[in-house]
């Protein structure tokens, strides 16, 4: 059997006297699309920033394809494959989306240190950032600045940057987050428009959403992994139904 | 999509990308005016030699402020660590100019290098503390070891022509001018490629979202100690000109109004286009130059009122209105800068 995609092992991280995260375990098979749903406050946001290095574990374990990467820092997670979309953009904004994409490309394929040779000057990342550009629908708009693109640009602009560090585990936090009516199937399409062979770890607060894109999906509450199943147990469960206060997740 | 869509849409990315790496005429302009004007004035190429070092002491600033977004009350550090390093050099008897230069760029270096991790936590307020601080240390050390410095007394030493040939110094000041023109060129020049890389890039990720940077595989810290350590160089190189071509050197170099100075400079010109140093210090030396003239005790007062204006109406809604104005005498020369 291959190593799962991403591993955690007993993950705690406590703030003070609060456990944040405790004693988080699971497994995200390669080529997966997980979800990771919980209510405010459940710990998500600190699992992602424990998954990405912005936070370092109380204690355990933290694997990308077998690997230990639990104190690696976060930039060199990302080169290992493992990268990240923000809930809130984090983005460029004086720079154009051919620009953020560039240095993304040129980082991953090792010619990001490079201080002579122009940038545009290698046609690989040319060709490469055209690919993505044309993929997320973003190619009329490749030379504006990024802070005046609407925002349903700028979230796909976000999720084009994650995948230009050619990730094999991609987390999505909230990739819908704030995305007028209109534009929101744009959002959609890209995300089910991802590479087959990347695994997907879903943050999200949407139920549609995730019982659309999801094939697992994990509960997370008061930062311990509540129960994980398939979409319809996860639907049937009378726990979930609890914790969303009666709400049907499935609605 | 088609395969033409695709080429037609590289082609649009390459020159996208590029279109700030090739020379543009009005640089060309800007380079053989100065040239021409330290022939023309051979009288003011004490000043013009001033503005020069300064312009590349403002450069050293730009690299690290405008383009990575590094802030530093501390610059002079390495103009003092430079020109000090250049001074000792050839009061050994090692005079050649060139050498000297490299020698104090190297110091300056290395000793950026060294506390560069130090800029690497904390805000911009901890940057301008501990560059700040870097600074007045190093300005003591320079005055407690008088053995190697000469102390409040300063340092007599003397400088063999450029490369054998071109005396420079007080009796060969228009040597001196285009001594300085063709080092602040050839740094110019290198740092205006360095700025359009992929490595320039990271920089501007940098500057803009530095949490983004790092989430896309950038080592936010190493390309940060990079360019401070570059900077260091430049600096330290500019405080090598100053030592070569005055040759006087004093603690002064080491002085918080100095680092203070270069910072008006480059916001006087405009930081993270690299020409704004170079501009913002002729117009600084310039203006204390003409206003010192007429009012010798507040020439300061106008260089503040001006600084006050410049920062309050925003340099960009000046520069905007200037492009306009050339637009309608010469609509091909505006239009500098992104789309």
């Amino acid at each position: 059997m291959t190593a799962p995609a991403l591993e955690a092992r007993g993950l705690v991280r406590r703030f003070g006297a609060l456990a944040a995260t405790d004693e988080v375990s699971f497994a995200i098979r390669p080529g997966a699309r997980q979800a990771l749903i919980g209510p405010n406050g459940a710990g998500k946001t600190t699992l992602i920033n424990l998954l990405t290095g912005a936070t370092k574990p109380s204690a355990g374990q933290i694997l990308l394809h077998g690997r230990d990467i639990t104190h690696l820092k976060p930039s060199a997670r990302v080169r290992l494959g493992l990268s990240r979309t923000f809930q809130i953009n984090q983005l460029f904004p004086d720079l154009t989306p051919t620009e953020s994409l560039g240095l993304a490309i040129s980082e991953r394929n090792g010619s990001g240190a490079d201080f002579w040779r122009g940038a545009g000057s290698r046609p690989a990342v040319v060709a490469e950032i055209a690919e993505l550009l044309m993929h997320f629908g973003l190619e009329a708009d490749m030379d504006k600045l990024t802070r005046k693109l609407p925002y349903g640009k700028q979230r796909l602009l976000e999720i084009a940057l994650a995948l230009a560090a050619r990730p094999r585990v991609l987390l999505l936090d909230e990739p819908a987050a704030g995305v007028p009516e209109e534009e929101r199937r744009d959002i959609l399409a890209a995300l089910a428009a991802l590479p087959a062979d990347v695994a997907i770890l879903l943050i999200e607060h949407d139920m549609d959403l995730v019982f659309n894109f999801a094939d697992r999906i994990s509960v997370l509450v008061a930062g311990k992994i509540l129960t994980e199943g398939g979409p319809d147990a996860i639907a049937a469960d009378e726990r979930v139904r609890a914790v969303y206060l009666g709400e049907d997740p499935h609605a | 999509m088609s395969a033409s869509d695709a080429a037609a849409v590289q082609a649009r990315i390459g020159a996208h990308l590029q279109r700030r790496a090739r020379w543009r005429w009005p640089e060309i302009v800007f380079w053989l005016a100065i040239l021409a004007l330290i022939f023309v004035l051979p009288s003011r190429a004490g000043i013009i030699n001033e503005a020069l070092i300064a312009g590349l002491f403002a450069l050293s600033l730009d690299l690290i402020l405008g383009l990575a977004g590094i802030v530093s009350l501390g610059q002079a550090a390495f103009l003092g660590l430079g020109a000090y390093a250049a001074a000792i050099l050839a009061s050994w008897g090692f005079a050649e100019p060139a050498l000297g230069l490299a020698f104090g760029a190297a110091v300056a270096a290395v000793v950026g290098l060294v506390s560069a991790p130090l800029l690497l936590r904390g805000g911009d307020l901890t940057r301008l503390m501990v560059t700040l601080g870097v600074s007045l240390l190093l300005g003591e050390l320079a005055n407690r070891n008088s053995w190697i410095t000469g102390g409040a007394d300063g340092l007599n030493f003397s400088i063999a022509p450029v490369l054998g040939l071109f005396p420079i110094g007080f009796t060969g000041q228009r040597n001196a001018a285009l001594y300085s023109f063709v080092v602040l060129f050839i740094l110019f020049a290198i740092a205006r490629r360095l700025a359009h890389s992929p490595f320039g890039l990271a920089l501007a990720a940098i500057r803009e979202n530095r949490l983004r940077a790092g989430a896309l595989g950038v080592d936010t810290s190493r390309r940060m100690v990079a360019i401070y350590t570059i900077a260091a160089a430049y600096a330290g190189a500019a405080g090598a000109l100053l030592a070569q071509t005055t040759q006087i050197v004093s603690l002064d170099l080491f002085d918080f109004h100095r680092s203070a100075d270069v910072m008006l400079m480059l916001i006087i010109g405009g930081a993270g286009y690299l020409y704004g140093g170079l501009i913002g210090a002729a117009a600084f030396i310039v203006l204390r130059d003409v206003i010192s003239a007429a009012t010798p005790e507040y020439w300061e007062f106008w260089i503040g009122l001006a600084l006050v204006i410049l920062v309050l109406a925003g340099r960009e809604s000046i520069v905007a209105a200037a492009a306009r104005l050339i637009a309608l005498v010469a609509p091909r020369a505006a239009g500098r800068g992104a789309a």
